[in-house]
């Protein structure tokens, strides 16, 4: 087997094949999954005004007042807690899915919520997360040959007391989880929760600290944060705020250079049976609040992103296990419902609405619910192949299935990128050459994560050279060889599915 | 076994995280019990006894518990030192017909003799047996106190190198586990095994060897404690009192060859009151000796204070500041000896005090290996059971490798059973400053958490279709009120941790694992309430496994689990 001009057998099983075997997919993108627990009223987040007169029949007393939606298009608008991500939307940031569910859809949180996370027919039980089969045929062989050179950092990273099913591989687990916001800052600076100061709280604290140290990704994790500061003004203050506590630990992590794909992070409270809205000012109330604190978190995330230039890395995804019923309930909420909108966030994707308004019935009843427009494994199938680059065939093993893709990602020629074909890459012959102790090296790649690497002649990886996003262009980098033996060496271009390489020699 | 060895630790360093966190100094400024050894007369409620429990059991056995409940402290504590019938010896585990000796599956070798090439193979299949023992026995103190006698006089079976020896050994011990110290010591001091493993075998009266009876001193009766002034000329008497006793391969058991037997008499310190051991000859001469030694030293004030101090870091806590040594240590040391060293008056006393029901007492011991594994097994009520559909009948090849198994992970987390690291036992026990925190470093603890997130997997851990797994539903039936989740994590909490935790964590556990992040309560009622509805409905039945498995493993991996 040849990658890149020279063989690879004589690696052995190295965590380098890996890396040249998965490499199809090498990426520096991530993506960030924002579970709303309870089922989120999709009819009031996104509201479908061209419906309105129906929808009034339907609930008349939880309906938001026409004149305070914030609307996107004429047929279309936002909660008026939302003012956050309909800016996102003006600035071509933020996706709308429209009536994403699956046949024959559960109204059970618990089995709702797994058949998302595990992203199973209804009928079909799965073991396994989607994140978690993506991320093992990503990492095989995860746990036991990891943390290595080719991905030192946790694979994602949930926040959170236990770990999502949807992080759970076919054998173990593949994330990690950090309690929360406050375990975060602790393990940053050291510190633990506080003890009595009696032998027991003596004791406890001695194995907390352990425990923290010893967490495999501890060290990855405090440098990252070292690494990074948050520089958005505009997260919302705790204690209520925690989606955006977590959100700011997310940024920070993306910005100090961890390579974990996934992040997960949870909003709870959705399940508005009673109370949703304050009667009267519907406007207002549990369901407002919550969309205030998501629609406040993600416009600060998105512009710490941005602020620290990270943005063109980053996609972020909005779930619930169901929406609600479109007939309002006598308690001012709404039951368990099907099918609701999603949405989706960043720099990378398709600004716009895809799908049409859902169609409320002039006569509606308790048993009425809305048809899906999109199953939700074919939002997870487009992120995976047009995020992540995930190869047809590894998306079928993931998702059991093929399923079409939606147009959500922006396309390679979109914002931010610029396609990667045989031409956008070169690789010049090092200059001097030989050379003593260093030498300049020249190269041109399209937009997008780049990794050079040298090797010896018998193919074992000596140096990283760069590893991360450059602009479209001709770029120049100085390799040191002064720790070094003298030696022909090979130094490695890699740009998605592109290689280049080049014979160097050092002598001193 | 050469005492150069004890300067030669087997057991890593302390690797650097621990070195960065464990204590330094001996910790000063806690706060303390002032209670001693009166009996205890607060209440008698599940903190009480489960504290109790954890101690005197490994983990805590919810059939114990409920035996418990329906007795009051002191009956607890004496059914706790009622002795159990011996067990069955362990069995061929290891062939599939006779072994070279004849001794068919199924059957008992350590009635059969030694055999090179079984040799190996029969000390891993005692270290599996006593598991079981471990495991299996219920409400009795019986198995905690074998393992502090094989800490106290601690052996290596690689040093003994024979499975008759090493499970003869160990048999007394168990014997002896509730019995009589001074006797205890006395068999000890001919057991073949212990004659092997310090050169007691080897002490003759023209090349004497010191190894015993200075170990004897000071490991096994004396001590080393602020008051303990034996000489270097104490144990060279003490050896030359010891001298002529051989053993006899073909019986395993010891003799004594009066022609090796120095004569002469044994003049001792003043510390032991310049006690002249007269010499004497014939047949009679080593064990009349031995028992004017054995009198001499279980005179002394410090062998029952050493007991006393050893059996206070073993079952309570390890610093024994001078609060402790006046209110526990000395009044427990006279129990000790107003008994002639019977144990169990002593134990009586201490497991009925207000000392040891203190709260400050309670949940500061950190759990070693065989309370992580032993007592996993012990409090989810699980043994190994076959994969097979339906279940078959396991084989002792099986069942000993099942428990093998947890002999291996206890090992792995540093505490190889039969092993300890030399004569002195586990560090843990004697180590200042660190004493328990020995048993936590970076390697240890992702092990002990690798441990209980297996076992709380669906498929556990397996082998030649024999399993080892935590029944989640089973384990929740346990409880009265498994369909509702605050009545269920509370209960598993007081269960499974031996410190109080707040409410908002156990909100949070409730919510992030039975829940799944859903605010009321009622959800898991549901789910619960369907399941036990129609228990064969596979989505139902894995609704809520895959809850209390979360459940379960965010508790077992928190650092709260690790305490006692």
């Amino acid at each position: 087997m040849l990658i890149g001009g020279f063989t690879v057998k004589a690696f052995g099983r190295s965590p380098l094949l890996e890396s040249l075997v998965a490499a199809a997919t090498e990426t520096d993108r991530v993506l960030v999954l924002i579970q709303l627990n309870g089922g989120n009223d999709g009819l009031n987040t996104v509201i479908p005004l061209s419906e309105y007169t129906n929808l009034s029949k339907a609930r008349a007393g939880i309906l938001i007042p026409e004149a305070k939606v914030l609307k996107l298009t004429d047929a279309t608008g936002l909660h008026p807690s939302l003012s956050g991500l309909a800016d996102l939307y003006a600035n071509g940031r933020l996706a709308i899915v429209q009536s994403v569910g699956y046949p024959n859809p559960s109204y059970s949180h618990f089995r709702a919520t797994d058949i998302w996370l595990t992203a199973s027919d209804a009928n079909q039980n799965l073991s396994s997360g989607w994140m978690g089969r993506y991320l093992n045929e990503e990492y095989p062989q995860f746990p036991d040959a990891y943390p290595n050179t080719v991905m030192p950092d946790p694979l994602a990273i949930q926040i959170g007391s236990s770990i999502s099913p949807g992080l759970q591989g076919p054998e173990v687990s593949m994330g990690m989880t950090i309690t929360d916001p406050t375990k975060f800052y602790q393990l940053v600076t050291g510190m633990v929760d506080p003890a009595p100061n009696t032998p027991a709280g003596h004791e406890l604290t001695f194995i907390r600290q352990v425990s923290q140290q010893t967490q495999q990704y501890a060290a990855v994790i405090k440098n990252a944060a070292s690494k990074a500061a948050n520089l958005s003004t505009r997260y919302p203050s705790s204690p209520d705020h925690t989606l955006g506590d977590q959100l700011k630990v997310v940024a920070r992590l993306i910005a100090g250079g961890l390579k974990t794909r996934i992040y997960v992070v949870t909003l709870g409270g959705f399940d508005t049976h009673s109370n949703q809205v304050v009667a009267g000012a519907t406007e207002t109330g549990t369901h407002a609040t919550l969309l205030g604190r998501l629609s406040k978190a993600i416009a600060a995330f998105q512009d710490d992103l941005a602020l620290l230039k990270v943005d063109h890395r980053v996609v972020g995804m909005t779930f619930s296990e169901f929406g609600r019923r479109i007939l309002s309930n006598a308690s001012g909420g709404t039951d368990h419902g099907s099918a609701a909108p999603l949405i989706v966030f960043g720099k990378g994707i398709n600004a716009g609405i895809i799908g049409s308004n859902p169609i409320i019935p002039s006569t509606v009843t308790a048993a009425n619910n809305l048809p899906m427009q999109y199953d939700f494994r074919s939002v997870y199938a487009s992120i995976l192949r047009d995020w992540f680059g995930v190869p047809q065939q590894e998306l079928e093993s993931v998702l059991l299935r093929g399923f079409q893709s939606l147009p959500i990602i922006a396309a390679p020629t979109g914002v931010g990128r610029t396609a990667i074909t045989p031409d956008s890459v070169t690789l010049r012959q090092n200059y001097p050459n030989p050379f003593n102790p260093s030498t300049r090296l020249q190269f041109t790649v399209a937009d997008g994560p780049v990794q050079i690497k040298l090797f010896n002649s018998a193919g074992q990886e000596v140096m990283t050279i760069r590893e991360g996003s450059y602009p479209a262009g001709t770029h120049e980098v100085w390799v040191d060889g002064s720790s070094l033996s003298s030696g022909v060496y090979y130094c490695r271009l890699q740009q998605g599915a592109e290689v280049r390489t080049i014979m160097m020699t050092l002598i001193r | 076994m050469q005492r150069r060895d004890l300067f030669r630790p087997k057991t890593a360093a302390l690797d650097a995280v621990q070195a960065e966190y464990a204590n330094r100094t001996l910790p000063s400024g806690l706060e303390r019990s002032s209670a001693g050894l009166e009996p205890y007369a607060g209440p008698w409620g599940d903190e009480q006894m489960l504290h109790l429990l954890r101690r005197t059991t490994f983990g805590v056995n919810l059939t114990d518990l409920a035996l418990v409940r329906t007795k009051t402290l002191a009956e607890t504590v004496a059914q706790l030192l009622v002795v159990p019938p011996l067990p069955a010896p362990p069995v061929n585990n290891y062939s599939s017909t006779a072994d070279p000796t004849g001794v068919f599956p199924g059957a008992t070798w350590v009635t059969a003799a030694y055999n090179s090439t079984v040799n190996g193979s029969r000390t891993a299949s005692w270290k599996a047996w006593w598991f079981n023992e471990m495991i299996t026995l219920p409400l009795s103190l019986r198995e905690k106190m074998t393992l502090f006698w094989h800490n106290h006089f601690a052996t290596e079976t690689p040093i003994i190198d024979n499975s008759r020896d090493i499970y003869n050994h160990h048999a007394l011990l168990r014997q002896f586990a509730l019995g009589n110290f001074k006797e205890l010591t006395r068999r000890v001091t001919l057991d073949p095994g212990m004659l092997r493993y310090l050169n007691g075998n080897a002490n003759t009266k023209s090349a004497p060897d010191e190894n015993y009876a200075r170990e004897l001193q000071e490991l096994f009766t004396i001590g080393k404690g602020p008051d303990s002034r034996y000489t270097e000329e104490d144990v060279k008497n003490a050896a030359r009192v010891l001298t002529g006793w051989r053993i006899n391969g073909t019986t395993y058991t010891s003799y004594f060859d009066s022609t090796r037997h120095d004569t002469g008499n044994k003049s001792f310190s003043s510390f032991y009151g310049s006690k002249v051991i007269t010499g004497r000859s014939g047949a009679t001469a080593g064990e009349l000796e031995l028992n004017d030694l054995l009198d001499m030293l279980f005179a002394n004030d410090e062998t029952a204070k050493f007991l006393a101090r050893k059996l206070y870091r073993f079952f309570v806590y390890y610093i024994i500041d001078a609060a402790v040594e006046q209110n526990v240590i000395t009044p427990l040391a006279q129990v000790i000896r107003q008994n002639n060293y019977e144990i169990t008056p002593a134990l009586s006393v201490l497991f009925n005090s207000a000392h040891f029901f203190d709260p400050l007492n309670m949940g500061c011991v950190i759990k070693t290996p065989l309370d992580v594994t032993v007592g996993l097994c012990r409090e989810f009520g699980i043994n190994a059971v076959s994969t097979a559909v339906p279940p078959a009948a396991l084989t002792d090849a099986q069942r000993y490798g099942i428990w093998d198994h947890l002999r291996t992970q206890s090992s792995a987390m540093q505490m190889h059973i039969g092993e300890p690291p030399n004569v002195a036992g586990w560090p843990a026990y004697y180590q200042e400053p660190q004493f328990y925190e020995i048993w936590i470093n970076a390697d240890t603890l992702p092990k002990r958490n690798q441990f209980t997130d297996t076992m709380v997997t669906t498929s556990g851990y397996t082998r030649s279709s024999t399993r080892l797994v935590v029944d989640v539903i089973a384990y929740a039936k346990r409880f009265p009120a498994p369909a509702d989740p605050t009545a269920l994590v509370n209960d598993i909490v007081r269960h499974l941790y031996a410190i109080p935790v707040s409410e908002t964590l156990k909100t949070s556990l409730k919510t992030g694992s039975l829940l799944s992040g859903q605010a009321s309560d009622h959800y898991w009622t549901d789910a619960w309430n369907a399941y036990i509805a129609n228990p064969s409905d596979t989505q139902a039945k894995n609704a809520v496994i895959t809850r209390l498995q979360a459940l379960l493993k965010a508790l077992m991996n928190a650092a709260e689990y690790q305490l006692a």
